[in-house]
């Protein structure tokens, strides 16, 4: 076995595994832990209350932390690839605040959303919002690419586009009721719970749907660590492998951000992270190494957004940020530069 | 010019770019052809088009007028993973694949080969090994790319193009940012594969001095006229890279930087390499070497090399350096 496979078919795994087991075993209620595994076996736990709890709350929940970890970390894996950035990621190019408007303009100006919840019927709805308008702001980035070649100022553009975006939402705000505006607030924190079992498969569908196009698109991935000239002297079609890759991003990212929010870090750092645990940036290792490491971390994430032990469940997006930045740095400042690990 | 040998070939082939109605024409009438097996070196000044010509012979931009023909394919018809297996390239592009090791990109070269899910063959992995042993970078193999220095790096590049198995590779001044020693190993590898393994090799390069002592033809590109596809030394003779070059103060059928002399002329007896060096120093501080003046110097090899003066008195010096102070 080398060196990497034990890592990315034993331990990444494992860890998802007993994560995901600990994830749903915690809560703001307690239930010991052999009902839990009773309950997950198909038994009736002892108190019905308890099977309603693991059954239709903890177990989309914690699989809404997996899905939601490995598609952000596949699109920020991406994006860093394809733009040549170390600093890309979902939210740095404005495909957050793409969506943010998108959601924005459907819940504060659009159909009148309240009194139906934000995600009973209208979730298709917040769906589709949050993916045009990620699939708009990333067209016109993509845009903007082909004509600078310089990915500095790529990333400004980037940020005028979330100033720019932001400004609209402001005003929106601005004329929309306090009831409106809390609920978009609300999906500003980021929240991977509430989300029913069909929400969850929806999620689920998307993820793999992204994920079999960012397989599909390994070759140009991996020819682009050396230049876009290179991919076509490779006999690759530049333009079809951006276009993947586009697609398959702004889809993990938009539909993600639609049902759970904006979640910050994970789409920026984790990609990082695994480069640093796998020292490769052979996507055909780094996709299910990313996938599997984002997973992870939104575990974790997870657990402590929740307090265990307490009724308070602070937001995710917060959560994602406060744990996940201190850690990327001491791995950083532990295993090297990422210069050596990003760049040539 | 058709010839039967020639693998790559363009017929009036203007090249430029095209923008919505406008056309920016930067070379025509380019008639130039590749020989199977040869090294051609592409000359020019900066901002000439070579990297313009050569995008447009890899299939990354479109040509004007013209054509071109790969291996009796018309480069405009043919897919771009035909091309592929016909054209691989070294550029000068920078590369972002700091965290493969050495292995991993040579690899890279098989992709026009094998299956969107990146498994390599028996075959595939036996090239990988043909083209790391012959750009001899075996010690390399498991390097990360960041480790490596330029010369390293351009090495295991070629050695990416070698693994794409093709009949021709193009290069864009692959010698660039490298020291002597590099340039030559870089220019002497390209030259084997030109004639042990049977590669047709085009080299963008502005190192007059290696592609007059290993190039088979050059193209030589000048602004406004067409590009000429010649034997080196004839277009040293006939001074058409003099002319393209407007080289100033190098006399290049010499191949030496003209000499400003005007300190006077000395005699100098001597052989062998003693007499060359000697003469290089005297010349480069401006004394002319003829058979016959009022200075004389003799090189003496007994134990030790020295050099007798005759000039008011005799001297003698151990040192050339000393032996120009003394002129002074």
């Amino acid at each position: 076995m080398k060196d990497y496979s034990k890592k990315l078919f034993l331990w990444l795994p494992i860890s998802i595994a007993v994560l995901f087991l600990l994830n749903i075993s915690l809560g703001s209620i307690t239930i010991p832990f052999d009902e839990v595994i009773n309950i997950l076996l198909g038994n009736d736990g002892s108190k019905e209350s308890w099977a309603n709890i693991i059954i239709n709350f903890r177990l989309p929940k914690a699989l809404a932390a997996v899905v939601v970890g490995a598609g952000l970390s596949i699109s920020g894996l991406q994006m860093q690839t394809l733009f040549r950035n170390p600093l890309a990621g979902p939210f740095v190019l404005g495909l957050s605040s793409g969506a943010s408007l998108g959601v924005a303009l459907l819940l504060l100006a659009g159909v009148g959303v309240v009194g139906t919840g934000l995600f009973g019927l209208s979730s298709w709805l917040v769906v589709i919002a949050a993916s045009v308008g990620s699939a708009l702001v990333l067209s016109l980035v993509m845009v903007v690419s082909v004509r600078v070649q310089d990915s500095m100022t790529l990333l400004i553009i980037g940020l005028m586009f979330a100033s720019l975006t932001g400004a609209v939402v402001s005003i929106l705000q601005y004329f929309s009721t306090g009831e409106e505006i809390q609920v978009y607030l609300f999906w500003t924190f980021g929240s991977l719970g509430g989300l029913s079992w069909n929400e969850v498969s929806i999620l689920l569908l998307i993820l793999i749907s992204g994920l079999m196009l960012v397989i599909a698109a390994i070759k140009p991935l991996n020819a682009l660590l050396l230049s876009e000239n290179y991919v076509q002297s490779m006999g690759l079609n530049v333009r079809k492998s951006r276009a993947v890759i586009i697609l398959s991003t702004s889809l993990l990212a938009g539909s993600i951000t639609a049902f759970c929010g904006p979640i910050a870090f994970i789409g920026l750092a984790v990609p990082h992270l695994t480069r640093l645990l796998f020292h490769t940036s052979d996507h055909k290792i780094l996709i299910p190494a990313v996938a599997m490491t984002g997973s992870i971390i939104m575990l974790i994430c997870d657990i402590i957004s929740q307090v265990p032990g307490s009724d308070m469940i602070l937001p995710i997006n917060a959560i994602t940020s406060i744990v996940g930045a201190p850690v990327v740095i001491w791995i950083i400042l532990r295993r090297g530069t990422m210069k050596n690990t990003f760049a040539g | 010019m058709s010839n039967s040998n020639a693998i790559l070939e363009t017929k009036n082939l203007a090249i430029g770019y095209t923008n919505s109605n406008r056309q920016n024409i930067i070379l025509k009438d380019i008639n130039v052809s590749l020989n199977k097996g040869q090294l051609v070196c592409f000359m020019g000044p900066n901002g000439v088009g070579k990297s313009t010509l050569i995008r447009t012979i890899c299939g990354t931009q479109k040509l004007i007028d013209g054509e071109i023909t790969i291996a009796d394919n018309d480069i405009t018809k043919i897919s771009k993973s035909k091309l592929a297996k016909l054209i691989s390239v070294v550029l000068t592009d920078r590369i972002n694949a700091g965290n493969l090791s050495v292995k991993e990109l040579v690899a890279l070269g098989r992709y026009p080969y094998i299956g969107w899910n990146v498994s390599f063959s028996k075959e595939d992995m036996l090239q990988i090994e043909k083209a790391i042993e012959l750009t001899n970078i075996q010690s390399l193999v498991d390097y990360k790319i960041y480790e490596l220095s330029d010369g390293q790096l351009q090495k295991v590049m070629i050695a990416r193009a070698l693994c794409q198995d093709t009949p021709v590779i193009i290069l864009d001044e692959p010698t660039a940012h490298l020291d002597l020693n590099n340039r030559v190993e870089v220019i002497n590898l390209l030259h084997d594969l030109t004639k042990h393994n049977g590669k047709t090799i085009l080299m963008a390069t502005h190192e007059l001095d290696l592609a007059l002592q290993s190039a088979d033809r050059i193209w030589l590109a000048g602004s406004n006229q067409p590009i000429i596809d010649g034997f080196p030394e004839d277009l040293v003779l006939n001074g058409a890279i003099d002319e393209v070059f407007g080289l100033k103060g190098f006399d290049l059928k010499t191949g030496r930087l003209e000499k400003r002399l005007g300190k006077g002329s000395v005699s100098l007896k001597g052989d062998g390499h003693n007499y060359l060096w000697t003469k290089n120093a005297l010349e480069r501080h401006g004394y002319s070497v003829e058979s016959d003046s009022v200075i004389s110097i003799e090189i003496e090899v007994n134990q030790k090399l020295q050099w007798r003066i005759r000039k008011e008195g005799e001297h003698i010096v151990h040192t050339l350096e000393d032996l120009i102070e003394l002129l002074n």
